[in-house]
């Protein structure tokens, strides 16, 4: 059976991907950054996933407001990644695990979550960069993805909780697929950050502590808040911690860290990565 | 009922009611994601907006240039960014913009959030 051998959390700033395209990761700017995905490359060489269900928000490539999705997955066969209008470099394209889409939509949609489900579908930078962050070099990816796309461009969104327990149903399918697969799950996006209105640059380190801290100590902590909470404590964007408390719900039951990196300020970003394990 | 009521300082929610009045100046912004697009919009902004139709606000404030004054005319960051770039400007650029400091300024705000780290 498939199984979820682990969980890494990262943020997605669009100026990480300029930076990988003109070669800035030894620069005093990116150093610390860059540095703390060390301990998770060696990681991946002996733990070889063959798949990353890739929990990310799209920001208007893929969908606009003409119809926008509160949850929707992947199912192609390809993903490619495009223009997203502001000079960020696209990637190789990544292939896809339609199979396990449709196993993983099956099971959540029995599980009475009303998803939108994608054939065709192009990924921005919240799934290009931190698969760059994971697999450098610009070698062929080596592993398939399914991507997991949560609304954070316009409110309502999802609750915290909601997607915490869409991450749980998903890590419950993933652990019923008949496939021999191992499986990375990843969340991108955060941690605080706020581009727009007179707060933009607003950061705020105690809680970005806490939240990450709570992941292996009590995963479902941030859930008590509300979407408007998380913005007023974490920022606008900052919010997208909602995707990382989906891929940390998709491993279930408890969790050691394994590594983890805290950086202020990549872009306007304070950027987090958490590397997650299950307890067996 | 469209408004999600919490106000947040120098934050605007952007809920059914921005969706709404923003529609046609975000998709426009949308529309930036292909370079012939943004090719045109350098060539003729007036009609490239008036394709679109935005409104008196919304033209002026791409006028402008004016992150605060898009986003009060219902433009939404993830699209406005876009816009922004046809210029060359990225997120700090903004920052700076709306918080009425230089850039170097702004990133000097930024780096300071560091202390204690």
């Amino acid at each position: 059976m498939a199984r979820v051998i682990g969980c890494v959390t990262t943020s997605h700033v669009p100026a990480i991907g300029r930076a990988i395209e003109k070669g800035l990761q030894q620069e005093p700017y990116w150093k610390p950054f860059f540095d703390g995905f060390k301990p998770v490359h060696r990681w991946l060489d002996q733990a070889r996933p063959d798949v990353a269900v890739v929990f990310y928000n799209d920001h208007g490539l893929n969908f606009f407001l003409d119809k926008l999705p509160t949850f929707a997955i992947g199912a192609a066969p390809q993903y490619a990644s495009a223009d997203e209008g502001w000079n960020i470099p696209t990637v190789a394209p990544f292939t896809g695990d339609p199979d396990l889409s449709w196993h993983i939509i099956n099971s959540v949609v029995a599980a009475d979550f009303d998803i939108t489900t994608c054939q065709e579908m192009v990924v921005d930078h919240a799934v290009c960069n931190p698969m760059a962050l994971l697999w450098p070099g610009g070698k062929p990816w080596p592993v398939k993805i399914v991507p997991v796309e949560i609304n954070t461009v316009q409110f309502p969104l999802p609750s915290a909780a909601r997607c915490y327990q869409l991450g749980e149903a998903i890590g419950r399918a993933i652990a019923r697929y008949p496939g021999d697969l191992r499986v990375l799950v990843m969340g991108t996006g955060g941690l605080s950050h706020q581009l727009d209105g007179e707060r933009a640059g607003f950061i705020n380190k105690e809680f970005d502590r806490e939240f990450m801290a709570s992941l292996t100590a009590d995963p479902a902590w941030a859930t008590k808040y509300s979407t408007v909470e998380l913005v007023e404590k974490t920022g606008s964007q900052g919010v997208e911690l909602i995707l990382w408390l989906a891929a940390r719900a998709a491993l279930a039951g408890g969790a050691r860290e394994v590594a983890a990196s805290y950086h202020i300020p990549i872009s306007n970003t304070a950027a987090g990565m958490m590397l997650l394990e299950p307890v067996v | 009922m469209t408004t999600t009521q919490q106000p947040i300082p120098g934050t605007t929610i952007f809920d059914g009611e921005q969706a709404i009045k923003g529609y046609a100046l975000n998709k426009m912004c949308m529309s930036f994601n292909d370079a012939a697009n943004r090719a045109e919009f350098l060539r003729d902004e007036d009609a490239y907006c008036a394709r679109f139709g935005l409104n008196a606000e919304q033209r002026a404030a791409v006028s402008r240039r004016n992150v605060l004054d898009l986003i009060a005319a219902g433009g939404n960051i993830y699209y406005l960014a876009k816009f922004a770039g046809i210029f060359g400007l990225d997120v700090q650029d903004i920052g700076a913009q709306q918080t009425g400091v230089s850039k170097e300024e702004f990133k000097a705000r930024l780096l300071a959030e560091a202390d204690g780290e």
